[in-house]
Order: structure tokens, then C-alpha cells, then sequence
């Protein structure tokens, strides 16, 4: 038997990263460049956001304290989040939503593949269901990663540059905590360590189809494991958080 | 003590809230119906994790047997095995052909559902097999939007997973 406290954190990770996620891509409805593109990102951004929730639901029953999965998303501060820096980062322009989205499908198909053969039953399940959106998601992405990267000369550099801005948050998905050697061991939480170099060959051989470059040398930042993140999330919580802090007792 | 079959007769008739030419149970939501004593306990599956209907379909299941006199009724949300687009009946695939969406083709291994162009797709209202999809993703989760060459009329086509 694993440790609680070690599996309720680590399954907030998954949920915290599909969430806040979730939250980014919901920014473009109606913003998207067409309606089309409108509709595939907050399709996108609901598969994410009812991932989270059922991993929310089942970290509350993990945890035993009587919380909800609403306590959960709506009652922590950002310093009590543990999504990947990378699912924080803004959507800006086109390219840098897309390659968020594609350096993060890429990890999700690999983490569900492996996650759904779990010894954790719940955990299997959810990532079984999971890896089936996940796939469809990456579909999306490399398509569009694939067409700006090879396209215009203005669609290649934007491209390019969300790579080059994106890139330093990639190593920080892979971190590890102490704990997760146990969870590991017990068959219950991936080795994140060992699925990297898979992650690393599979988007660089779509970057190098779609004429792209991988940033040479670069610095990479980390933190996310200890819920450190940039100011990114504080703004991105206001706005998630407020109606619900506002009116606690608020039904739908 | 009712009949579980009897329950899962009366709960045949709840259509999806999204697509109410079929039944929860012909696409495959409705799971399991278990009778202890008193208790009921209804199992239900997610289309997509965040298919919005699951709410409406929990008040549906729970207000349709109140009114059948049960009131101990629980529904359970359950993820495995993850639902997938070959349990929807033939008979309910001919339903959503007629309403305008093309059903799901039958094997969710066919590779041509992963590039996109499934091999039999063709337009629920002209039969022509000259479509074109659109985009990967419809007016619901489950739908991918395509249009058709010949009669030139957009369409959803419910896609396999």
C-alpha cells in the first residue's frame, strides 16, 4: 500500500495540469482564428476539463477529508497547485497555443498509455478513457504544427519563436518527486524519466518534418513539483476562482 | 423487490439530451441496473470525460423512477470499461442516419478512423461516399463535421473511438 499523501499529490498533478490546461484553451472561444478552430479548442479544452474533474473527484476520496472536487479546483491558492509550468504558459499567438497543445499531447498519449495499465484501478480506468481523447487531441495539434511550420514564411517564424519561448518548461512535465520512486515501484504512477526520451524522439521527428528547430542548450526552468509557478497562475486562478469564492454556496 | 430488467425497460426511454432520436441505452450509456431490498443502483458511462449530458441524464434516471414510486435510487458515474462508439446498436445507427448524422463506422481499429477519412463514410442525406471533412471536431464531443461533394450539404459524422 503506497502512501496516501504521496498518491493524492501525485494524482492532483495530473488533474491541476488538465485543468489549468482546460482553462487556457477555454480563453479562445470566441477568439479563435475561425469558427472551426473556435469549436475543435473548447472541444479540446472540455475533454481536459472533465479529465481533471473525475481525477479531482477521485483525489478527494483519496485524500478522506470530506473535500470536494470543487473545494479542490476552487479553494486552492497557486501555491497549493501543482500543473506543469508548461499548462500555465499563455496562449498568445496561434502557434504558441498549438505548440503548447502539441508538446503536451505527445506526453499526455505516452503518460496514458502507460497510466492505463496501472495497478491503481481508477487510475488505469481514467487514463483508458483519457489516452482515447488524448490521441485525437495530438491528431489535432500535428496537423497544425505540421502546416505552420512548413507553411508561410510568417507562419514558420511564429512557429519557431513559440518553440523557442516554450521549450524551457518542457524538462519541469518530467520532474519527479522522492515519493514517486514508491509509486513507481508499486506499479501505481509512471517513471516519467524513462518515458522522456520517447517524448523527446516522437515531437522531434514531427519538429523536423514541419522544418522546425529545437532550441539548442537551453535553459530549463523547473518548480512545479514544489507548486512554485510563475505569476502566470495567480492571474489565471483570479479569474477561475472568483465566481466561486464569491458565492460559496452558489448551485447551478 | 422490482425486476432489474423491468427498470432497465422503463429507463429505455430516456433519450440523450443532446441527440433525442436515441436512447441512453441504445448508445451504450446505461450500464447496469443492480436491485438490493429497496436500493437501486444505476450504472452509467461518460461518452467523453467532459460530456456535459451526464448531469441531465442523472436527473433524468433519478426523476423518471420517483416517478415509478422508487426513491432510493443511486447513479453511478463509471469510467471502465471506457466507452467506445461499437456499443451503439445497429438499430439506433440507422436512427441517427435518418436524423442526419452519419453513424460511427464499426471497427474502432480501422486505421482509417486515425487519418480521418473512414472508409464507408457517406452523406446521410444523399448516400454519396464524395465527402470531405471539415473539421475534426463537431457541435458535440463525440461529432466530427464533414460535408458532402455531391449535394454540398454539411453533416456530423459521430466519430469512432
Amino acid at each position: 500500500m503506497a502512501n496516501k499523501a504521496a498518491l493524492f499529490n501525485y494524482i492532483l498533478r495530473l488533474a491541476d495540469t488538465n485543468l489549468v490546461l482546460g482553462h487556457r484553451l477555454s480563453e479562445w472561444s470566441g477568439h479563435a482564428p475561425y469558427l472551426e478552430e473556435d469549436i475543435a479548442l473548447t472541444n479540446i479544452a472540455l475533454d481536459l476539463i472533465g479529465q481533471a474533474n473525475s481525477l479531482l473527484i477521485y483525489a478527494a476520496k483519496v485524500e478522506g477529508k470530506g473535500r470536494t472536487e470543487d473545494d479542490l479546483a476552487y479553494m486552492r491558492n497557486e501555491r497549493e497547485y501543482y500543473n506543469s509550468l508548461l499548462s500555465e504558459q499563455p496562449n498568445g499567438d496561434f502557434a504558441q497555443t498549438i505548440v503548447r497543445q502539441f508538446l503536451s499531447d505527445n506526453f499526455d498519449v505516452l503518460l496514458y498509455e502507460s497510466l492505463s495499465k496501472s495497478t491503481d484501478e481508477t487510475l488505469a480506468a481514467l487514463a483508458a478513457k483519457g489516452l482515447k481523447e488524448a490521441t485525437y487531441h495530438l491528431r489535432h495539434s500535428r496537423a497544425w504544427v505540421e502546416r505552420l511550420g512548413d507553411g508561410t514564411e510568417e507562419s514558420h517564424n511564429r512557429t519557431q519563436n513559440a518553440l523557442n519561448q516554450l521549450w524551457r518548461f518542457t524538462a519541469d512535465m518530467f520532474a519527479m518527486n522522492p515519493d514517486d520512486k514508491d509509486l513507481v515501484k508499486a506499479g501505481i504512477a509512471t517513471d516519467l524519466e524513462k518515458m522522456q526520451p520517447t517524448w523527446l524522439k516522437n515531437v522531434e521527428q514531427i519538429f523536423v518534418k514541419a522544418n522546425l528547430t529545437i532550441p539548442a542548450n537551453a535553459w530549463q526552468q523547473s518548480g512545479s513539483r514544489e507548486a512554485k509557478h510563475s505569476e502566470l497562475l495567480g492571474f489565471l486562478l483570479a479569474e477561475m476562482q472568483h465566481l466561486h469564492r464569491t458565492y460559496p454556496e452558489a448551485k447551478w | 423487490m422490482v425486476d432489474p430488467l423491468e427498470i432497465k425497460r422503463i429507463l429505455s426511454v430516456i433519450p440523450d439530451p443532446e441527440i433525442p432520436v436515441i436512447s441512453i441505452e441504445e448508445l451504450g450509456i446505461l450500464r447496469d441496473v443492480r436491485v438490493e431490498g429497496e436500493q437501486i443502483t444505476i450504472d452509467i458511462t461518460p461518452t467523453y470525460s467532459g460530456c456535459p449530458a451526464m448531469k441531465v441524464i442523472e436527473q433524468d434516471i433519478v426523476s423518471l423512477l420517483h416517478e415509478k414510486g422508487m426513491d432510493k435510487v443511486k447513479v453511478n458515474l463509471i469510467y471502465s470499461p471506457a466507452w467506445t462508439t461499437d456499443w451503439i446498436t445497429e438499430g439506433a445507427k440507422e436512427k441517427l442516419r435518418k436524423y442526419g448524422i452519419a453513424p460511427p463506422e464499426k471497427s474502432t481499429v480501422d486505421k482509417g478512423t486515425l487519418t480521418g477519412k473512414p472508409k464507408n463514410l457517406s452523406c446521410p442525406r444523399c448516400g454519396s461516399k464524395h465527402v470531405e471533412m471539415v473539421s475534426q471536431f463537431g457541435s458535440t464531443a463525440c461529432k466530427a463535421l464533414y460535408k458532402c461533394l455531391d449535394c454540398k450539404e454539411p453533416f456530423d459524422y459521430f466519430k469512432c473511438i
